[in-house]
């Protein structure tokens, strides 16, 4: 590596003002729930960091953590930003040094396996791994094999050197979808399948939201630590409250039918089966896709993702829970 | 499947010397006359360089040199994949398709709520993301007699329809530019004369010297930190890339701006639907997001106009940047345009209805199947009886043998895993060689995907296809023969991309219409209740999705589901030989494909992705009637 570039720097060669710099920094300082003092700080840690190296590892997953991280449009401030103005995707595309991600990256094949092995030897101890999708366990590993090798081997050798492992969704967290029962394939989520992992951060979701993952990431720069975190290894700032409790819909009448008179005006879902009473998330105040909307928003009630085991613990997703 | 003690038995062969072929001997015609490529057509002229060695020593898994060429994994494409080719005299001779992964959803399903399983099956694909849940609301709502309300309808079309434009720009720019655009030479480009280039083939804003003078600058500075993060490693400087660099640093500022046009359109779907990915809002009988003018939570005419500019924004993106882009690349690699064709079977379950019948008369995109290439005779109507899947050469076994297909009503998969159990370097010799089945239709290998959508449109008369067609092949100056070919497949996903672009706003009127009218339904709620559903049913859905035909079936027993079954687009392009030993069609389509450098396999990725693979659809089936022999299996384990 040579001529490492900070942040800072490499956003203002793509003509983003400092002005724009501290917007998203203030950004994901709300985000994290942190003071707006703290906007300083993670700029001052920020401006001062070199690209960091990312290991991006993808399992049993349906691509769907990845395509949201692409879609991370979160702005500022409109009065500072403009349509044409970098989304927050592009930012992390370039403060993020991606040295693996098999769906975005330009190698295949064994040039493919050299950029991940070269980037864990040339960076360990100081790359992050994000792993995205279940690990299997049954048949050797064998339902899941990448070069050759097992998923399971791939994702040892992998966290094992890194300063943090992001578990990205919830087949990463608690093998999410393949181990809904019966769990044909032994699938796990990181925190099982490699146990005792060090500096391990979860975010649930299905998809998880691509805004939790940077922020978690710029505190880690920020702060060299993890951010607080629930039981379930879960960030405070993200899943510290339920969807129910940030609800615009909370104290309204109740939905009693699709398309009925009070779900076209906004009611609460509750009796159509929505799952915010019992789920922590973001969802109504972070929203998704640059803010522009949220499942409760646009009329289904939430399912409930960020819940352990979720697809047995929260179906039938359309019977009433609370 | 275990020895007398209950440990696993496997047969492990691994060929490490790239000579072994077992028993994949070139695919003989099958007894429905399968029309076979010849391999010795149309490998384009090249360097022939001979294998040579892996130049960087590599710790990690040294591509056996000689005859066989692993790549693995693929990249740039959902999922996990795997090839094998066989290479001789600078061509391939002979292809596997390795799906090395699969999760087992269709067991998951098994005992769930049918009005559920929209929500599971959506997650089979993040990236196809909702047509999955398309299949599955219209499969339920098949077997429970359902009719949804005329929004629903348009509400699933425009959901469908930004998908697909979505999905083939991104696939465009960012799964499939760099086989072709050299990121490299871009650094060579004169900004002035790249801003004449743009000027020259298109109207789009962003085309100014000092536009492309920024692109250069920041790839320079990318460059020259030493990180080059998803770009390490790439091909760059391979022959095979012929652009000049005005072009590749035009390409570059597209992959950029492609980013970020991304991002905003597909505002549509959390608009629609809540969210991208994974749009949460289809009800079996409907949709969940509410019509109506006069509520400011209901979709009403203020979010309809915004919902206009960004359909506008999407037209403006495809007209202005990626079709006129598509022609330009393509002048570069016009003899791509004579390889990776494959078999010229066609299947297009067709999609985008326009009115509640179910009527496939009626749908947008037109149903049909095209043979052999044959855009003269009108369509042969699709029976989906007549499909089949095969595990022949599949890590599942059949009760009564592996040499009969299954129709998927009658769908099993035993699981029967004879690979390798240590790290390995070739497949091609096994006798099972993946866990994708392979579906078959009237038991011919079948191409779905975007060029089997307009070939089935074209020879259906479909005018807006086919006055796109013969406009691009006019620009290229090539013939009609020119479709069937690797390039063919990429122009054909643009040319769809346009007509379904155009159509975005149609679909707008008429919803705009419906509220005008006051007509606000949005869920037909008469089989909502289980209590009103016969003791069992059995219902099948057909949707397309961006990379092609999919169907979902089901058998729902006393309100649970029994049985769930999907056959997806990259199970019918990449599956692994059946029965009667006939390659799958990515197989097909590598056989002649010219091979310049077997370290540096460019040219596979070239017709790989021209089909856009997307393997967590592919794999992801295990029957519940094997659930007996998944228990043993584990337990042993």
């Amino acid at each position: 590596m040579k001529n490492e570039q900070t942040i800072l720097q490499e956003l203002a060669s793509r003509g983003v003002s400092r002005r724009q710099f501290m917007g998203y920094c203030g950004m994901l300082a709300a985000a994290l729930a942190l003071p707006v003092s703290a906007t300083d700080v993670i700029a001052q840690s920020l401006a001062t960091t070199a690209r960091v190296p990312v290991i991006w590892l993808e399992f049993q997953d349906c691509t769907g953590d990845t395509e949201s991280f692409l879609r991370a449009t979160q702005r500022t401030d409109p009065a500072i930003t403009t349509a044409q103005d970098p989304s927050l995707t592009s930012l992390v595309l370039d403060v993020l040094s991606i040295d693996y991600h098999e769906t975005l990256m330009s190698a295949a094949g064994f040039q493919a396996e050299k950029s991940r092995l070269d980037s864990i030897t040339n960076n360990r101890g100081k790359y992050i791994a994000v792993v995205e999708g279940s690990i299997p366990t049954a048949l050797n590993g064998y339902c899941c094999v990448i070069g050759g090798k097992t998923a399971l081997s791939i994702a040892q050798e992998v966290t094992s050197g890194a300063m943090m492992t992001i578990a990205f969704g919830a087949c990463a967290w608690d093998g999410g979808l393949a181990a809904a029962s019966p769990n044909p394939t032994g699938a796990k989520g990181v925190k099982d399948a490699v146990p005792g992992l060090a500096n391990l951060v979860n975010i649930p979701g299905c998809p998880a939201n691509a805004v939790n993952l940077v922020a978690t990431i710029v505190y880690y720069l920020t702060y060299k630590k993890l951010p607080a975190a629930d039981s379930y290894g879960r960030p405070n700032f993200a899943y510290g409250r339920t969807v129910h409790s940030q609800c615009p819909r909370r104290e309204r009448d109740e939905a009693q039918y699709f398309g009925d008179s009070i779900h076209r005006a906004g009611g609460c879902l509750k009796e159509l089966g929505c799952r915010g009473p019992v789920t922590h998330n973001n969802c109504p105040t972070v929203k998704w896709n640059g803010g522009t909307c949220w499942p409760v928003e646009a009329g289904h009630g939430c399912i409930g993702c960020t819940n352990p085991s979720f697809w047995d613990t929260q179906t039938p997703f359309y019977g009433r829970t609370v | 499947m275990s020895d007398n003690n209950g440990n696993q038995v496997f047969i492990p062969s691994v060929q490490t010397d790239g000579s072994g072929v077992g028993d994949h001997a070139r695919p003989t015609a099958s007894p429905t006359a399968v029309p076979t490529k010849n391999p010795t057509t149309s490998p384009t002229a090249g360097p022939t360089a001979a294998p040579t060695k892996n130049p960087t020593a590599s710790p990690t898994a040294i591509p056996p040199v000689g005859p066989t060429v692993v790549i693995d994994p693929v990249t740039r494409i959902e999922g996990h994949l795997r090839i094998e080719v066989k290479v001789a005299n600078g061509a391939i001779t002979d292809a596997w398709s390795t799906g090395p992964m699969f999760r087992g959803l269709e067991l998951i399903l098994k005992g769930r709520d049918p009005r559920d399983a929209w929500v599971f099956a959506q997650r089979i694909c993040g990236v196809c993301t909702t047509v999955h849940a398309i299949a599955s609301v219209r499969t339920v709502e098949n077997a429970l007699g359902i009719t949804i309300p005329d929004n629903a309808r348009i509400l699933r079309n425009l959901i469908e329809g930004a998908q697909f434009v979505h999905d083939h720009v991104i696939h465009f720019y960012h799964l499939h530019a760099l086989d072709w655009v050299d990121l490299t030479s871009a650094l060579n480009a004169d900004p002035a004369k790249t801003s004449a280039l743009a000027t020259s083939i298109s109207t789009w804003k962003n085309s100014s010297t000092s536009y492309f003078q920024g692109v250069k600058t920041r790839l320079q500075n990318f460059v020259s930190s030493g990180q080059l993060g998803l770009f390490g490693n790439g091909y760059w400087g391979h022959p095979a890339y012929r652009l000049p660099a005005e072009a590749n640093l035009l390409a570059v500022a597209h992959y950029l701006e492609a980013l970020e046009w991304q991002n905003q359109y597909i505002q549509i779907h959390a608009r629609l639907g809540g969210k991208n990915p994974h749009p949460q809002t289809y009800l079996v009988g409907g949709m969940a997001s509410p019509v109506d003018g006069s509520s400011a939570a209901a979709i009403n005419p203020t979010r309809i106009a915004e919902l206009r500019t960004l359909v506008q924004m999407g037209l403006d993106f495809v007209n202005q940047v990626y079709l006129p882009d598509l022609l330009l690349i393509a002048s570069y690699y016009k003899d791509w345009a004579t390889t990776g064709g494959g078999y010229g079977n066609f299947l297009s379950f067709g999609d985008f209805p326009t009115d509640t019948s179910n009527n496939p008369a009626n749908l947008w995109m037109p149903r049909g199947i095209v043979i052999n290439k044959n855009l003269g005779a009108k369509p042969q109507a699709v029976d989906h009886n007549l499909i089949q899947e095969y595990v022949s050469h599949s890590w599942y076994a059949y009760s009564g043998g592996d040499t009969a297909g299954k129709h998927p009503y009658k769908g099993e998969t035993t699981v029967n895993y004879t690979g390798p159990q240590k790290s390995f370097t070739t497949l091609s010799g096994e006798t099972k060689y993946s866990w994708l089945k392979a579906p078959r239709y009237n038991n011919l290998p079948m191409e779905v995907g975007p060029l089997a959508r307009v070939a089935v449109a074209y020879a259906n008369g479909h005018v807006r296809i086919r006055q796109l067609v013969d406009s691009v092949l006019a620009k290229l100056n090539l013939g009609p023969d020119a479709l069937f070919s690797t390039l063919g497949r990429i122009a054909a996903r643009g040319i769809e991309t346009v007509a379904i672009a155009e159509q975005m706003s149609s679909w707008l009127d008429q919803l705009q219409n419906n509220i005008k009218n006051n007509n606000l339904a949005i869920q037909d709620r008469s089989h909502w209740d289980p209590q009103t559903w016969p003791a069992e049913s059995w219902g099948y859905g057909m949707t397309e999705a961006p990379r092609g035909a999919l169907g979902h079936w089901v058998h729902i027993l006393n309100g649970k589901i029994e049985n769930y079954q999907a056959v997806v687009p990259t199970t019918w392009n990449g599956s692994p030989r059946d029965a009667q030993n006939a390659h799958g069609p990515w197989e097909q389509a590598l056989v002649g494909v010219p091979m310049a450098d077997p370290t540096r396999p460019l040219e596979v990725l070239r017709t790989i992705h021209s089909f856009d693979p997307c393997m967590a659809c592919a794999v992801h089936i295990v029957d519940p009637e094997s659930n007996e022999v998944m228990k043993v299996w584990i337990e042993n384990y």
